[in-house]
């Protein structure tokens, strides 16, 4: 019964649980056969489906350096970056740099969280709150968080504190606005019919609110994902000392181009991975939603 | 015995510009211990006022309600309301749903994990709904989400089912089915019940009584007494004389309220 997983392979809300999906053990052979030949030829479909642009892209990087559409000096081929990749790899600076990234990424984004829920959650819940509160935390979201990176070096120097600062800036509008819109948006009949069962109101908050609103926290913070990386390699340009930006930074400046493009590969890579890894646990903890659209 | 007793029942809301809304006025009514008792009137006239008064989500503004001689303050666990959306949460299974109203209880007099679970159980097989424990409501037709949170209402063993419209959005058959159920359950139980629609036939077959309200301000016009006997005996209540005569007694009643809140509503606007 192997094929089963496969079949689920491309369920895009990941929610269908295979309870009665009427796979009956010992049907004939020949159509078990047909199903696996089915699935695997869905598989394929779906996943060709999905790589065929991307391997278009990487195709045209790597044979347009080569027939000389474009300077090779400048733009290497897909591959020459590869090997380069490969080198920084092996000789450890691959690594150095990204955990110098990761560290600060994830700490902005975890202090983003940890201040933004809550007090998202608090804002959401005293009405009166969100609505002075509203227009201001707008204002705040759509101040391009790079724009005020100078401002944070002035107030917290070069240093980490002030990317970190940065990222955590980034981070915490979407989580904090989505967290509000989230409690205000709870559907009110639940509300009633909880509060019609004497419901006290600190259980009221964990049972219904918290589990409602969890949906669009989570897309909150799955925006705040990738903003985390995208805010810190900008702010790693700066001043920085090690870090995915930074390595950008000085490869193109010591005029080590393949360095560059496998430093900018990585960042896209890591970008996905942190992005996946976020999409796969909001799946699970909304798994009891009716096929939302991902 | 009386269970519920409505004494002066007025309820106004503030509307804009300062002005005030009166949506019920006097309402007196006294609802029997273990009675099935069906409210119908025309639309906006205060039925799901009513409800929300009794079951205490909104204060009245005059007057009071009184559950077995003891003023009404707020909601309690006595009392529990079946909403026409069903209201259950999504995230958690039927199952889960049913235990929630067992969760309400402070935690000393609280029913372990366990016994929780059991008697969800019960209540579901009450409701027939055995063998969907672990659906999450998505994954249930209009009619089993509507049992589900009858079940999840009778859970807690209360001892005033509050029902508002609780069928209007399922079909003719569905409905019916339910409606038999209903009484089935209640014939068991010895809960009162107090039971709000707009469809006559559901009200003639599910009352004992059948309160019938007048357009705004809300207020009882008249109690019709239905005498049909046990209606989940007999084959075939619905068809019966008996039955389209009351059917038709209602019917006259409801049709001056709603021709009268109309003609005023013409007034109104011109
Ligand atoms: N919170 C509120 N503020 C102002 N007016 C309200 C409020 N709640 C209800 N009303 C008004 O009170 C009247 C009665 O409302 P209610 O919902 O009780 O009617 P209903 O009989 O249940 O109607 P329906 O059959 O359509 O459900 C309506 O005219 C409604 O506009
Ligand atoms: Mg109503």
């Amino acid at each position: 019964m192997a094929e089963i997983p496969l079949l689920h392979v491309h369920d895009p809300a990941g929610v269908n649980p295979g309870r009665g999906a009427g796979i009956v053990p010992g049907a004939s052979a020949a159509k078990g056969v047909r199903a696996v030949v089915a699935g695997a030829a869905q598989v394929l479909t779906t996943v060709g489906k999905r790589t065929v642009a991307i391997a278009a892209f990487l195709v045209l990087w790597e044979v347009a350096p080569r027939l000389g559409l474009v300077d090779r000096t400048f733009l290497v081929p897909f591959s020459d970056a590869v090997r380069a990749l490969i080198e920084l790899a092996e000789n450890g600076q691959l690594w150095d740099n990204t955990r110098a990234s990761l560290g600060r990424s994830l700490a902005g984004f975890g202090i983003a969280i940890a201040a933004g829920v809550p007090l998202g959650l608090l804002i959401g819940w005293y009405r009166p709150v969100a609505e002075i509160l509203g227009p201001l935390l707008e204002l705040f979201r759509n101040t391009a968080a790079l724009a005020l990176l100078p401002v944070f070096i002035l107030l917290l120097g070069i240093g980490e504190t002030s990317k970190i600062a940065i990222v955590v800036y980034a981070c915490t509008w979407p989580i904090l606005l989505n967290t509000v819109s989230a409690v205000r948006s709870v559907d009110p009949v639940l509300v009633k019919s909880a509060r019609s069962m004497a419901l006290p109101a600190p259980r009221l908050f964990a049972k219904v609110i918290l589990p409602a609103s969890v949906p669009t926290i989570f897309t909150g913070i799955r925006l705040a994902g990738s903003g985390s990386i995208l805010v810190l390699i900008a702010a790693e340009m700066v001043g920085a000392k090690a870090g995915l930006g930074y390595l950008v930074n000085t490869s193109q400046q010591n005029f080590a181009i393949p360095d560059m493009y496998a430093a900018i590969i990585a960042i896209s890579v890591l970008g996905l991975v942190f992005n996946q890894l976020l999409v796969t646990l909001e799946r699970r903890l909304t798994r009891w939603r009716p096929a939302a659209g991902a | 015995m009386t269970a519920i007793r409505l004494d002066g029942l007025g309820k106004t809301f503030p509307v804009r510009g300062g002005d005030t809304f009166t949506a019920l006025d006097g309402v007196d009514l006294e609802v029997a211990d273990g009675e099935f008792l069906v409210v119908v009137g025309p639309s906006g006239c205060g039925k799901s006022t009513l409800l929300d008064l009794i079951s205490g989500l909104t204060k009245p503004t005059a007057g009071r309600v009184l559950l077995d001689g003891t003023p009404v303050t707020g909601p309690g666990l006595d009392r529990t309301t079946v909403f026409q959306q069903y209201a259950l949460l999504p995230w958690r299974t039927a199952q889960r749903n049913v235990e929630f109203a067992l969760e309400a209880r402070p935690r000393l007099d609280r029913l372990g994990r366990k016994a929780r679970a059991e008697q969800a159980r019960e209540h579901l097989a009450l409701v027939g709904l055995s063998g969907f424990e672990d659906r999450y409501p998505h994954e249930l037709s209009g009619g089993m989400r509507q049992r589900v949170a009858i079940a999840r209402a009778l859970a807690s063993d209360p001892k005033v089912l509050l029902m508002d419209e609780p069928f209007a959005a399922l079909d003719a058959q569905t409905r019916d089915g339910l409606q038999e159920e209903l009484l089935r359950i209640w014939q068991r139980t010895g809960t009162t019940v107090v039971f709000i629609t707009h469809g006559i036939d559901e009200a003639v077959f599910l009352g004992q009584r059948v309160a019938v309200m007048t357009s705004r301000p809300g207020q009882i016009k008249e109690l019709v007494q239905v005498r049909l006997g046990d209606r989940t005996a007999e084959a075939d209540v619905r068809s019966s004389p008996e039955f389209a005569a009351y059917r038709h007694e209602v019917w006259s009643l409801l049709r001056d309220e709603v021709t009268v809140g109309r003609d005023r509503e013409v007034v109104s606007v011109g």
